[in-house]
């Protein structure tokens, strides 16, 4: 399965991104923000990072370059998509995913391995977990302030488009300490934590087992091969 | 050559973090008057020809559709620069 990893100008954590595909068993394929096409992949990941430098808002002109039309009709037809941290602002700057997201709540960027609860396992992405499942990867942005309208927050709640919620820390002033979502139909998921990051024994967060041996972000790029090859 | 000003605002509701560390700088200065600042964006928009109402339509959209994003901004105003 062949997993499109687009990479903008100013996008930082594509490498990891396309390592975790490798590493979830899939074939990572380097798309750039300039491609007319989408180069025949079967999903897409959007990856982290500070694309046009933030400039205008975050995510907000990788979401008009020229490859996000073609995403915009293939997520439309039910390709899986990713979005991760500046991702998932590209993801919500394009309409793809519901809501906002601004300046964290005390206005400094954070780091942190960050526990986080799955709360949704009804998509290409997540189907890899066990509902309710504790994962720690890592937190990295400045905004990641997730914010919607009480009707849109209602609805996320009520049609359980919440996938993953933070545990124990709210790192930014996200409502409902939302760390990610899904759209209705399950291919587009966001996120603001870094499962790329969370995907190899040596460089993840620390565990009780050992330092830097957590993986627990593997299984997002291990639910989208298992999806893709049932369908 | 004629310019269209956009101005965009961070929605009222919505905490607005640089504003309010702006505020309280501010109010290191001053008896107090100043209690809030809140933090937006100017556009000015240089035009080739004329400004007509067709072009401050498209102008319109655009300022809507990518100058600002609807679920945390508003448009405040577009109008030709003097």
């Amino acid at each position: 399965m062949r997993v499109g990893v687009i990479t903008f100008p100013g996008s930082l954590d594509d490498r990891d991104a396309l390592r975790a595909i490798k590493l979830a068993g899939g074939d990572p394929v380097a798309l750039w923000h300039g491609d007319p096409d989408l180069h025949g992949v079967d999903a897409i990941v959007l990856p982290g990072g500070f694309s046009y430098g933030d400039y205008l808002r975050c995510g907000a002109i990788a979401a008009h370059s020229p490859i996000m039309s073609e995403v915009v009709d293939a997520a439309n037809k039910g390709m899986p998509i990713l979005g991760i941290c500046n991702g998932f602002q590209t993801l919500v700057e394009a309409h793809l995913l519901a809501g906002g997201l601004i300046r964290n709540d005390h206005g400094t960027f954070i780091r942190r391995d960050q526990k986080l609860r799955v709360e949704n396992i009804d998509t290409v992405w997540t189907s890899g977990y066990t509902q309710g499942q504790e994962i720690t990867i890592p937190l990295k942005n400045g905004e990641g302030g997730f914010i919607a309208d009480d009707e849109t927050l209602k609805q996320l709640e009520g049609d359980g488009l919440v996938a993953f919620r933070y545990l124990e820390v709210n790192p930014n002033g996200s409502l409902n300490d939302i760390a990610g979502i899904r759209n209705a139909r399950g291919n587009v998921v966001g996120l603001m934590p870094h499962p790329e990051h969370a995907v190899e024994p040596g460089f993840g967060p620390d565990t009780p087992a050992a330092m830097s041996s957590g993986t627990d972000g593997l299984a997002m790029f291990q639910s989208v091969l298992a999806a893709t090859v049932l369908s | 050559m004629p310019k269209v000003i956009v101005e965009v605002m961070p929605k009222e509701v919505l905490l607005d973090p640089a504003g309010k560390a702006t505020a309280r700088a501010l109010q290191r200065f001053g008896d107090g008057e100043i209690t809030d600042v809140r933090i937006g964006k100017r556009f000015e928009i240089t035009i080739d020809g004329e400004v007509t109402p067709k072009l401050l339509e498209h102008i319109n959209e655009v300022a809507k559709d990518v100058l600002s994003n609807d679920v945390i901004e508003d448009v405040i105003s577009i109008r030709v620069a003097d």
